[in-house]
C-alpha cells in the first residue's frame, strides 16, 4: 500500500511539473537568458514553501506516517563536488532543458526521444560510478 | 474542474504543489530525490558486482522506482487530459532570440523545439545523448539534483545545496550563453 502510495504522488508530480511548466525546454532556455520570472518564481516559492514546511513539521513536530521526527541527513561538505559536479548537470539542464525530474515527465508526454536521454543518463551516472575515485570531490 | 487544472498555472500555484510533493514524500517517511534512480538502474543491472558505488539496498529504493512510474503516468494524464490550450507562452524576447536560431517557441506545445530533437535528425539525437550524459553524470557527482538539491536540500537551509544550485547555474549559463549558440545557433 505505501509503494501504491508513492506512485500517487508521482503522478501528483508529474501533472504539477506539466502545468508549473517546468518540464519545457524553453521555459529553462527563458530561465537562463533571465528572460522572465516564471521558473525563479516556481523554483523561488517552492523553495519558501518548503523552508516554512520543513520548519512546521521539526518545530511542532509533525511526525512522519511511522511516527518518526523529520530528519535531514546531512551530506558532507564537498564543495568541489557540488560546484563541478552541479556545472556539469547545469550544461546538460541547459542542452536538454530537463533535468530528471521532467526527463521522466516528457517520456510520459509521449517525447519518446527523452527514452534516449533517460538511457544516456543511467550511462552517465554509471561512468560517474566508475571513475569517482580519479575525480576531485 | 478540469477546465480549471488545465489553464496554465500561475508560478506561486506550481511553488505550492511542489513543496506539497515535498511535503507528502517527507511525511512518507523519504526525502524528494529523483536522480538517485539513474544510480539505482545501474545497480538494479548488476553494476554493484563491479563498482561500490553500485551496491544499493534495492530494497530501500522500490519507492523510488514507484515514484518514477507515477511521474511518467502523470506526464501522460496532464498531457492528454489536461493540457493547455495554448502552447507554453514563454517571454517575447525569448521567441525574438529563438527565431535567429530557427527555432519556433510553438514547437511541441510550446515544450521542447522538436524540430531539433526528434528521432529522424542524427544531430538532435547526439545532442539528446550528451544532454543526458551530463544530467545522469552531473546530478551523481553533486549527489542530486534540482530535486535533491534545489528543493530537499534548500527546505532544510543546507549550504551544501546551496552550493550545487550555484553550480547547476554556472553550468547553465555556460552551455546557453556559450555552448548553444554554437551547437544549434
Amino acid at each position: 500500500m505505501r509503494l501504491l502510495s508513492f506512485f500517487l504522488v508521482g503522478i501528483l508530480f508529474g501533472i504539477v511539473a506539466t502545468k508549473s511548466e517546468v518540464i519545457s525546454w524553453f521555459r529553462i532556455h527563458e530561465m537562463f537568458r533571465f528572460e522572465s520570472f516564471h521558473m525563479y518564481g516556481v523554483i523561488g516559492s517552492a523553495v519558501v514553501f518548503g523552508i516554512i514546511t520543513m520548519l512546521i513539521m521539526k518545530k511542532l513536530p509533525v511526525k512522519t506516517i511511522d511516527g518518526k521526527l523529520v530528519v535531514y541527513k546531512v551530506k558532507a561538505m564537498q564543495v568541489k563536488r557540488f560546484l563541478i559536479g552541479g556545472s556539469i548537470f547545469g550544461m546538460g539542464w541547459g542542452l536538454i532543458g530537463a533535468c530528471p525530474g521532467p526527463m521522466f515527465t516528457m517520456l510520459g508526454h509521449g517525447f519518446l526521444i527523452f527514452g534516449v536521454v533517460i538511457v544516456s543518463a543511467v550511462v552517465g551516472a554509471f561512468v560517474y560510478g566508475a571513475i569517482r575515485d580519479y575525480l576531485p570531490h | 474542474m478540469i477546465e480549471f487544472i488545465s489553464q496554465p498555472w500561475h508560478w506561486a500555484v506550481g511553488g505550492v504543489f511542489l513543496a506539497l510533493v515535498s511535503f507528502l514524500l517527507t511525511w512518507l517517511g523519504r526525502m524528494f530525490g529523483i536522480s538517485s534512480i539513474f544510480r539505482n538502474i545501474c545497480a538494479m543491472v548488476g553494476a554493484g558486482d563491479r563498482f561500490s558505488y553500485f551496491k544499493v539496498n534495492l530494497k530501500e529504493e522500490r519507492w523510488r522506482l514507484l515514484f518514477v512510474f507515477g511521474i511518467i503516468v502523470g506526464g501522460y494524464i496532464a498531457a492528454h487530459y489536461l493540457a493547455s490550450p495554448e502552447p507554453v507562452a514563454i517571454s517575447p524576447k525569448t521567441v525574438a532570440h529563438l527565431q535567429e536560431w530557427n527555432i519556433d517557441a510553438r514547437e511541441g506545445d510550446g515544450f521542447l523545439p522538436v524540430s531539433i530533437f526528434n528521432f529522424s535528425n542524427p544531430y538532435g539525437i547526439l545532442l539528446a545523448v550528451l544532454g543526458g550524459f551530463l544530467v545522469g553524470f552531473g546530478t551523481r557527482y553533486a549527489d542530486g539534483c534540482t530535486s535533491g538539491h534545489a528543493m530537499t536540500g534548500l527546505s532544510h537551509l543546507q549550504v551544501q545545496s546551496f552550493i550545487a544550485v550555484i553550480g547547476f547555474f554556472i553550468g547553465g549559463l555556460i552551455m546557453t550563453w556559450i555552448l548553444l549558440p554554437i551547437l544549434i545557433g
